[in-house]
């Protein structure tokens, strides 16, 4: 019981913060134009493909091709908020999340058009294939790196946010988007940057998650239910509330699973009920 | 116009018969003349029209977006499938039965449902169905899990008519169960509860300053129309004599309102126009690829978000209006 509860930790972990790679983005665009994007796992899954074909068609290796999947993300979500999201910013919640499910059974159907229904096999690297023991618990190597990634990523934004003018000039747009724009801030311009940054997370964590979770079409849904409640009990724009929503999330998924297997995902879906009931704005959440 | 029978005189207006109503009810019965092979499909039609209509009295009517609408179905699906499996399998109790167990889960959760609004309630009606849907396939002793429920056994309905290979029975039978909840639907909309439900959903603050409680207005509503749901539940487990973990599953409840969306929604007829185009067009197109059948789904929903945003009728009534407007 014991030695299983630090490889629970880890493991958890490790899936945490995959699921806070997936979701950070959503998190600052969400809190920062109210617009609720249910396309953001489809960026992921995009990501996963890009990495899977650019190693099987195109032999790149692994690591390269992840700033590839973070652009490629990054590059269509600029294109769809061009072309479609802009215009319902305004729109009540319904047309947008309508709009957004229509993306992504869009994008569902194309992969499984494109890359079919199978399940994507990914051959990582040797030096990320092996493991060591540490006081009984077994760490794979490539949860460590996925692990040291996340928390580079969350420094860089943490950083971002705090100590640079356009850090800045977002936070001022989450906190009051209307005086934000008497100020002379280009909210629409910062806001289409966040979003690009944030669906190239989504992107990068698509790919790093193909090793550990799989891809097939479905990805686009069955993330979409664990980044949504990563954002809403983390609490909108919250850097470190989706951290910390992400990693109670994932160790506790990885422990339901582990020690309750006959519950499945019951028991996650108990606790964002009773979360949002108990603070409907998130653990972490101004408004 | 200014006098006091004003708003009495408007809810009769609008709830008085249009020829276009009668037409169409009575169009309903042309499929047992015109397409006798299609009417296991007709009545699917007339049961997800069914289930469309509960959706749109809190959804297009009250403004209370669910994306868990799909865990009363179910509830109505499972009830009458374990009470036939084990106890008896006389169809109009069991029609009860669904609709009793739907209408007090509905009744306990409206009292969370009315506290909530914009993303908190998205997510905990979307929370909601998928602990229904865990509930339902770890109980795999009660449900059967994944593998659906075997052992179904239906009764025939008044003991006299079968539910026959052909659904004649059935769709008789879904027809005239979707019929009565469209009449006790357009009561309620007509009615001033129905009117002050419109005003809750334009503005849920304002309405308790004009006499209309919001939050027991909603739970109101919100049972009604889960009792619909779990009688359009039961009457799926009933006519298909299975029931499948797919009943509870978010698929359903994103399928239910993008019916209703392309319909139009805050229309009485608006989930049964769309039920109608939704699942004739997908027994036409899921031959060629079930696969592909969502792309088509996914960007009619885009295209109606962006260019039809009151649905299919509210761009024919808008179409009607100003092509009346020219000719006058």
């Amino acid at each position: 019981m014991l030695t299983s509860l630090g490889g629970v930790l880890f493991d958890g972990f490790a899936y945490g913060m995959l699921l806070f790679l997936l979701s950070v983005g959503l998190s600052v665009t969400l809190g920062m134009m109210n617009f609720i994007n249910l396309a953001h796992g489809s960026f992921g899954m995009l990501g996963g493909y890009v990495t899977v074909t650019l190693m099987d068609r195109l032999g790149w290796p692994f690591l390269a091709t992840l700033p590839a999947a973070f652009v490629a993300a990054a590059a269509l979500s600029v294109v769809l908020e061009r072309l479609l999201f802009r215009h319902s910013y305004r729109a009540g919640e319904l047309d947008q999340v309508l709009l957004t499910i229509g993306v992504v059974f869009m994008s569902v159907a194309s992969a499984a058009y494109i890359w079919g229904t199978v399940q994507q096999p990914v051959q990582l690297p040797d030096y990320f294939t092996g493991s060591f023991t540490f006081l009984g618990v077994n760490f794979a190597y490539y949860r460590l790196f996925l692990i040291g990634t996340a928390l580079v990523v969350t420094l860089l934004l943490v950083a971002g946010l705090e100590w640079t003018r356009f850090g800045a000039q977002v936070r001022a747009a989450v906190d009051n988007q209307r005086m934000a724009r008497g100020l002379g801030i280009n909210v629409n311009l910062a806001f289409a940057i966040t979003f690009a940054l944030g669906s190239g997370l989504a992107g990068l964590g698509g790919s790093l998650a193909i090793a550990m979770v799989g891809l097939d079409p479905d990805f686009a849904f069955a993330y979409l239910v664990y980044v949504l409640i990563v954002v809403s009990v983390g609490g909108l724009a919250s850097i470190g509330g989706s951290f910390a929503a992400a990693t109670v999330l994932g160790i506790s998924d990885i422990a339901g699973k582990y020690y309750f297997p006959a519950l499945g995902s019951f028991l996650i879906y108990l606790v964002m009920v009773g979360v949002l009931m108990w603070r409907p704005a998130g653990l972490f959440g101004k408004r | 116009m200014a006098s006091a029978a004003a708003p009495h005189a408007y809810l009769q207006q609008q709830a008085r018969w249009h020829w276009v109503e009668i037409v169409f009810w009575l169009s309903t019965l042309l499929p047992f003349v015109l397409f006798p092979q299609y009417l296991q499909l007709a009545s699917q039609i007339a049961i997800t029209a069914l289930f469309a209509l509960s959706l749109d009295l809190i959804l297009g009517y009250a403004g209370v977006v669910s994306l868990g609408h799909a865990a009363f179905f179910g509830l109505g699906a499972y009830t009458a499938g374990i009470l036939s499996k084990f106890y008896w399998g006389e169809p109009l109790s069991l029609l009860v039965a669904g609709a009793l167990v739907a209408g007090l889960v509905g009744y306990a959760t409206s009292w969370i449902i009315a506290y909530f609004r914009h993303l908190a309630l998205i997510m905990i009606t979307l929370g909601l169905g998928l602990l229904l849907y865990e509930a339902a396939n770890s109980a795999s002793w009660l449900t059967g899990g994944a593998d659906g429920l075997q052992g179904v056994r239906i009764r025939p309905l008044l003991d006299y008519f079968n539910f026959d290979l052909y659904g004649r029975t059935a769709y008789t039978y879904s027809l005239i169960v979707l019929f009565l909840a469209f009449l006790v639907t357009r009561r309620i909309i007509h009615s001033p509860f129905g009117l002050s439900l419109r005003g809750i959903r334009e503005n849920p603050v304002r309405m308790p300053a004009i006499g209309a409680p919001s939050r027991a207005h909603i739970r109101k509503i919100y049972t009604i129309a889960a009792v619909m749901a779990g009688i359009a539940g039961a009457l799926i487990a009933e006519t298909t004599e299975t029931v499948s973990l797919e009943t509870l599953s978010f698929q359903r409840s994103a399928d239910v309102l993008v019916i209703l969306i392309l319909g139009g929604a805050g229309r009485l007829y608006g989930g049964i126009v769309g039920a109608i185009i939704y699942m004739v067009a997908r027994d036409q197109f899921s031959g060629v690829n079930p696969q592909f059948w969502y792309f088509w789904i996914g960007l009619l929903l885009v295209a109606v978000v962006m260019f039809l945003p009151n649905g299919i009728l509210g761009g024919l009534a808008r179409f009607t209006e100003s092509w009346r407007r020219r000719s006058r």
